[in-house]
């Protein structure tokens, strides 16, 4: 059979490269995962990875991460919608501004952030008169959660939101739709699936993060302990096995949240691309 | 009478300047009820503008807007009785044609029976039936178009505003969408105002065509009136298919001193007949050569060299064929005079049918 010509050629070379990068930044590395856990036997996994404490330091990672990415999911909204729709002195740096989290050393916004949240701290000054205690506390996790998984929903839903049509928004106050009404029946169902797939990237990133949250986490065993804490507390005991059978679960949790993220996603370009 | 032929929607003195271009400037016109009016113009025109001002998505600099005798400048978009049928429809994209449809009326707060009924109805009036269920994107179109008709009609507004309707449509399915959206906005009674740039559109549908160019009306009248009578130089130039004659006076026919800066002439006053053909006027006639013969499906577009002059002609298919290069009588009946300077039109038409009183349209 002749080979077909495409009309723009190199598909056979970039693809080689793609697929070689992919291979070695990522599938590798995970395969090695598995290789690892797999020095241990079925049941060993088992009780490494569903160890009390172990287990603890899943819901507190889980537990943080689901707060401070609904708390994302409110604020990037927030500020995606006030850097699309309104203009202000000092927009740009602003806008600028919102990548900081991920330039950012990640310790350096730990130690930031503890620094100010602790009792002799300027936030945690006012808050400790409350009697609110926010570093070495799960509050104190989840506000360095809400600081490094910020950027994910605002670049998602900004582009987005930007081509949101005026047109919509005029049709709808034509009937004298109310300005809540037009923007939960006619905007947010045109945002929701960047909300969502921004949401769910802050949340995935959430529950691996290590270094913000060791500073300002204390580390209390099954109160303050992140899941990556435990994958760091077993290396340095050189249990190699122990620390990628976490890290394996770890995994398997950030896929399924990325996999129902797909769905949702799919679900709902189906309905705007119209295949049945 | 009385009532029924007074001015049913009516602008005075707009103006609107968006930055230093100024969109609308001293617009009046007056639409009788239950009528059909097409806003032509070149985009950028400012005809959009008008629609948007109307409807109260814009507000205008100065000027009143009267709708059934009462002023509305200061009366909200939604309370205007308007139904508005965007360029791209609008169309909510996450909502079944059914929510499209039924949005104007929950928001009205009417009971779902009622909603159920009358949207049932406008489904049924726009020939949708069993696509109740369908999302925008799995319609075409037309289908669309027809979508959003309904829903801008759901709410029973007196006045439907109509921007582009049929820009973004097939060519073909467009021809058969103006006879439809025309008749259904007889059916259904509605004084209608709808904006387009494509003159074929504005005098097949509409009852009366208000000729707009950067943001001034320059004509308005009925499709015959403003095709054939064309008042102002760009009125001339848009409708049509204008060719510019700079010399006028060497043509036979229209030697006498007629004033004007420059003549045009369409190509359905140019008639061509062959050397051996009969030609009724000779006395008038002038002699041209065929440079360019262009098929256009059900004529022939001639492009004739006359005096120095590129004038065309179309000739029907069927009658024997012209060839390039060959030399042709070429009798023009009329053109319009263009004085620049004081813009306006005068027709000028030729001696020969002008001794015979013959009247052509």
């Amino acid at each position: 059979m002749k080979k077909k010509k495409r009309v723009i050629p190199g598909f056979g070379l970039s693809f080689g490269i793609v697929m070689a990068m992919l291979g070695l930044i990522v599938i590798i590395p995970l395969c090695s995962l598995v290789v690892f856990s797999l020095k241990l036997s079925f049941h060993d996994f088992i009780e490494t990875v569903t160890a009390p404490r172990v287990l603890a330091s899943y819901k507190v990672s889980i537990l943080t991460a689901l707060i401070a990415s609904l708390i994302n999911a409110v604020m990037g909204l927030l500020i995606a919608w006030v850097l699309v729709r309104y203009n202000f002195p000092g927009k740009r740096i602003m806008d600028g501004m919102i990548e900081l989290p991920f330039a950012l050393p990640t310790a350096v916004a730990g130690i930031a952030l503890t620094h100010l949240t602790t009792q002799d701290g300027w936030v945690g000054k006012i808050f400790a008169k409350a009697g609110i205690q926010i570093a070495y506390t799960r509050i104190g996790i989840t506000v360095a959660l809400v600081f490094i998984g910020i950027p994910f929903v605002v670049r998602s839903v900004q582009p987005v939101l930007e081509k949101v049509e005026k047109e919509y928004e005029e049709a709808a106050a034509m009937f004298g739709a109310s300005r809540a009404r037009i923007f939960f029946e006619v905007i947010f169902p045109e945002i929701r699936p960047a909300l969502i797939s921004g949401f769910t990237m802050a949340f995935a990133r959430s529950i691996g993060e290590y270094g913000s949250v060791v500073f300002i986490a204390g580390n209390t065993p099954y109160k303050t302990e992140i899941a990556p804490l435990m994958i760091m507390a077993k290396l340095q005991e050189f249990d190699y096995a122990s620390a990628t059978s976490i890290a394996l679960v770890m995994l398997f949790i950030a896929f399924l949240i990325l996999f129902v993220n797909a769905l949702i996603q799919s679900y709902t370009s189906k309905i705007v691309s119209g295949i049945e | 009478m009385g009532e029924n032929t007074k001015a049913y929607v009516e602008l005075k003195h707009i103006n609107k300047t968006f930055g230093n271009y100024k969109a609308s400037d001293d617009v009046n016109f007056t639409v009788e009820k239950g009528k059909l009016i097409g806003l032509l113009g070149p985009s950028g025109s400012g005809k959009t503008t008008i629609l948007r001002i109307l409807a109260g998505l814009e507000n205008a600099d100065s000027g009143e807007i009267y709708i059934d005798g009462k002023q509305v400048n200061e009366i909200p978009a939604s309370k205007r009785g308007i139904g508005f049928v965007f360029q791209n429809y609008a169309l909510f994209r996450y909502k079944t044609v059914f929510d499209n449809i039924a949005f104007g009326l929950k928001i009205q707060k009417k009971s779902k029976a009622e909603i159920k009924s009358r949207v049932d109805e406008l489904i049924e009036l726009v020939g949708l039936k069993g696509l109740e269920k369908r999302y925008p994107k799995q319609l075409s179109g037309g289908q669309r178009q027809r979508v959003a008709f309904a829903r801008a009609l759901a709410t029973q507004p007196q006045l439907l505003l109509l921007d582009e309707p049929f820009a973004a449509i097939d060519a073909k399915v467009r021809k058969e969408l103006r006879s439809w959206l025309r008749e259904l906005i007889n059916q259904v009674g509605i004084t209608s105002i709808f904006v387009t740039h494509d003159q074929d559109e504005a005098i097949e549908v509409a009852d009366e065509i208000i000729v707009t160019n950067k943001g001034k009306i320059e004509q308005i009248g009925t499709p015959v009136e403003v095709y054939s009578n064309p008042q102002t130089p760009f009125v001339v130039q848009f409708l049509g298919e204008p060719v510019t004659i700079k010399d006028f006076n060497q043509f036979k026919g229209f030697r006498e001193k007629t004033k004007g800066d420059r003549a045009i002439i369409r190509p359905e006053f140019v008639t061509v007949t062959k050397k051996n053909e009969f030609n009724p006027y000779p006395v008038t006639t002038e002699e041209g050569i065929v440079e360019r013969v262009a098929f256009r499906g059900n004529s022939l577009e001639l492009t004739i060299r006359v005096h120095d002059e590129l004038l065309l002609a179309n000739r029907q298919i069927g009658q024997e064929l012209i060839k390039e290069g060959e030399h042709v009588n070429v009798f023009l009946q009329r053109l319009y005079l263009v004085d620049d300077h004081g813009q306006n039109v005068a027709i000028a038409v030729n001696e020969a049918l002008r001794q015979d009183e013959s009247v052509v349209i």
